[in-house]
């Protein structure tokens, strides 16, 4: 691995080699001392032309429990018209030197550029790029999900909400399936692709239908806004047919777990009883994610095993 | 003015003759020509004579956007194409929507001297959609402008549309609508289908150029005018037009050398040299479109020729401007496409980039069959010449090219207009 830009990048292995490293990761939590010297003298730039404050501190914190040097870069207001752009940016932090760059942007493929461009050599992280993917994300849900389910294999997950402009919905249909889960998104159909003929996952507009056979059922937010543009009639009726709430969760088998990204719009797309209840797992996949990113950070910067010559060249 | 004798050429791609250019008109087609002492001898053993290209659809960025391409610039990336004539887009800064603008078009493109510019007017005020823009008096101006768009944007107000094809029968003018229903698009960045949504970019769909297609050719066949279709880039598009025409309905249309030969799948880099207004689609909609060109449903190709600086696409995607150059690689691109697959022949290709989009612009200089006393527009082709796209060489003052890199077939080696050389060599000769 010398970037991270797609979930669907990730074999098998990989993704199962960043899962047990973010294991031993989580150990560490528990010790006295949470710190390890790994990435001693190794430059990790956050980059965030979004606002995320969550996922910026959850990279801060990964970064800084391997003992790397962590830059925040807060650039809004990305694009040419607006300000500097994404490469001068990028020539900006290669003249740094980065060794990694978190890169979170609101233009779908940014960080994709930013790896294939040229404009500089450290590995790149995507921390969510517009509509596309967040597989930092969806290695968290993976991880907190095998943590409660065990192997993922033949496991029934749903993943509810908008999924039309959800990065965390997309990165999560490609890990999962490639680690052998049944996947089943469920919409509204405005809120789904028009052609998903090329996802590895089943599709409904029928949420009710798929509570009992649910091992985990993901909730996405869905912005209040999006009924102005005619996704859905009003808040009430999204949280009528697609919301998660006591009596939907009554339904899901006895050791199903209730996962959602944040942040919750609590009383849209999961009701305030779900979201406290004991199968909510929210609050947990906020602590995995720390780990998550650790192994990611660790896996891509610190010249082990998995890196290749070419790569600790470059 | 000089006087040349082109020996040994296939006439459109046909039989073998030498063509003798004096006085800016071609004096006579044939062999054993008389021809005077003192005439430059150009040997054109195995390359094709064709009529100079016409352009129905370019931007050449003057007035406002010097820095991306001139007149000048954009007329020697023309030549250098083996194009004669090139119809310039409105969307300029000021817009041409005036006398004023469209003369001053029309003036750069007589100063540069490398093909014959021909502005094509804005159909409302500022291209904001709202107010027909005074076409009359473009239409009267010394610019003589016939042919209307709001290009970038579509006339998408049917009650406006309607009256602009109305109101241009007074002088024959024609609509060309850039077909984009907006609220179907807002936002969209590349062909909608699976691709899109797995890249997580906001979909184009298909739709937004049929609706609009099939909605002005009911438009005008209510009254009575001439329409003309933008880079037609869909299958569906296709079938409307050709079942438009088999219902003998008033309608034209174009496709772009791109949407001839890329599809969207170019849009996986996030690499925004293929980002452009209709976008890349389909391998069927490809197929669909060279279909509709052979066949004749398609009547021209335009190149939609955009250029943008550097930093417009040194870019995140949707960050990027929409756009591709097209002049100097079109001739190339349709050979390749349309004639080294069997769909077209080299007549058909004259007809197509020549005939056709003059009789449509309503010139009479250009797109002329080449014979005696026709004037002197014509382009020499040498089509078993390869070469490879390096954007650095473009003559454009821009460098995004969606072909960079790529080897096609074909290359001009002499372009003439009004028998005055503005190529020779495959370099520019002035």
């Amino acid at each position: 691995m010398r970037h991270l830009l797609s979930a669907g990048d990730l074999s098998r292995d990989e993704a199962h080699l960043i899962l047990d490293t973010a294991e031993e990761m989580r150990s560490l939590a528990d010790r006295p001392i949470k710190k390890l010297p790994a990435l001693r003298g190794r430059t990790v730039v956050n980059l965030f032309f979004e606002d995320s404050t969550r996922t910026r501190i959850s990279f801060e914190a990964a970064a800084k429990r391997l003992s790397a040097d962590v830059i925040n870069f807060s650039a809004k207001g990305s694009s040419v018209s607006k300000g500097e752009s994404l490469k001068d940016t990028a020539l900006t932090l290669q003249a740094m030197g980065a060794d990694g760059v978190v890169c979170r942007h609101g233009s779908s493929g940014a960080p994709h550029l930013l790896a294939t461009s040229g404009w500089m050599t450290g590995s790149v992280v995507n921390a969510g790029d517009g509509t596309h993917e967040h597989p930092t994300q969806a290695l968290l849900d993976a991880f907190t999900m095998r943590r409660h389910l065990g192997a993922l294999e033949g496991r029934r997950i749903t993943i509810v909400g908008d999924v039309l402009h959800s990065r965390v919905a997309r990165s999560n249909v490609l890990l999962l399936s490639t680690l052998g889960a049944e996947v089943t998104v469920v919409a509204p159909p405005t809120l789904l692709p028009v052609d998903m003929s090329s996802w590895p996952c089943a599709t409904s507009y029928d949420f009710d239908s798929t509570l009992a056979k649910s091992d985990a059922v993901m909730m996405l937010r869905v912005q209040r806004e999006r009924m102005n543009d005619a996704y859905f009639p009003s808040a009430r009726e999204y949280a009528r047919r697609y919301g998660l709430d006591v009596h939907r969760m009554a339904q899901l088998p006895d050791d199903a777990i209730v996962l959602h990204p944040g942040p919750m719009n609590r009383g849209m797309e999961i009701s305030a009883e779900v979201a406290d209840s004991t199968r909510s797992v929210i609050v947990e996949q906020v602590t995995n994610g720390v780990a998550v990113r650790m192994a990611v950070l660790y896996l891509l910067l610190s010249g082990s095993n998995e890196t290749t010559t070419e790569e600790q060249t470059a | 003015m000089s006087s040349y004798l082109i020996t040994g050429a296939k006439i459109v791609g046909g039989e073998v003759a030498d063509v003798l250019i004096d006085n800016g008109e071609i004096v006579a087609i044939g062999t054993n020509l008389e021809t005077p002492e003192d005439i430059e001898t150009i040997d054109a053993k195995g390359l094709i004579a064709l009529p100079g290209l016409v352009d129905l659809h370019t931007h050449l960025r003057e007035p406002g956007r010097e820095d991306a391409e001139t007149v000048l610039t954009g007329t020697r990336a023309a030549a250098l194409g083996g194009f004669t004539a090139g119809f310039a887009m409105a969307n300029t800064d000021p817009v041409a929507d005036t006398a004023g603008v469209v003369e001053q078009v029309w003036r750069l493109g007589r100063d540069a001297g490398y093909a014959d510019v021909y502005p094509i007017g804005a159909v409302t005020v500022g291209r904001k959609g709202t107010q027909l823009a005074e076409l009359g008096a473009m239409a009267d101006s010394a610019a003589h402008v016939r042919v209307f768009s709001d290009d970038g944007d579509c006339v998408w107000d049917a009650a406006l549309m309607r009256r602009a094809l109305e109101y241009v029968k007074a002088f024959d003018g024609v609509i060309a609508q850039h077909a984009q229903e907006p609220r179907l698009t807002q936002g969209a960045q590349m062909n909608e289908g699976a691709l899109s949504g797995v890249l997580g970019l906001t979909g184009w769909p298909s739709v937004a150029e049929e609706a609009i297609i099939a909605r002005d050719i009911l438009l005008n066949a209510h009254v009575g005018s001439k329409l003309h279709i933008c880079h037609l880039s869909t299958k569906g598009s296709v079938e409307i037009v050709r079942a438009a025409k088999r219902r003998g309905l008033e309608v034209t249309a174009e496709v772009t050398p791109h949407h001839l030969m890329l599809t969207e799948d170019l849009a996986a880099s996030y690499n925004p040299v293929f980002k452009v207004n209709p976008p890349l689609r389909t391998k069927e909609d490809v197929e669909a479109v060279r279909e509709g060109l052979a066949d004749g449903t398609i009547d021209i190709v335009a190149t939609d020729h955009a250029p943008h600086p550097v930093e417009d696409k040194d870019c995140e995607w949707s960050a990027a401007a929409f756009g591709m150059l097209g002049l100097e690689t079109a001739l190339s691109v349709v050979q390749h496409a349309m004639i080294d697959t069997g769909l077209m022949t080299w007549a058909d290709l004259a007809d197509r980039m020549s005939y056709r989009p003059a009789a449509i612009g309503q010139v009479s200089e250009h797109g002329r069959p080449l014979e005696a006393g026709a004037p002197a527009n014509l382009v020499l082709v040498d089509p078993a010449a390869e070469r490879t796209v390096v954007p650095g060489e473009s003559a454009s003052l821009s460098r995004n090219t969606p072909f960079d890199g790529m080897t096609l077939p074909g290359k001009v080696v002499a372009t003439f207009l009004r028998g005055t050389a503005t190529v020779l060599d495959g370099k520019l000769a002035r």
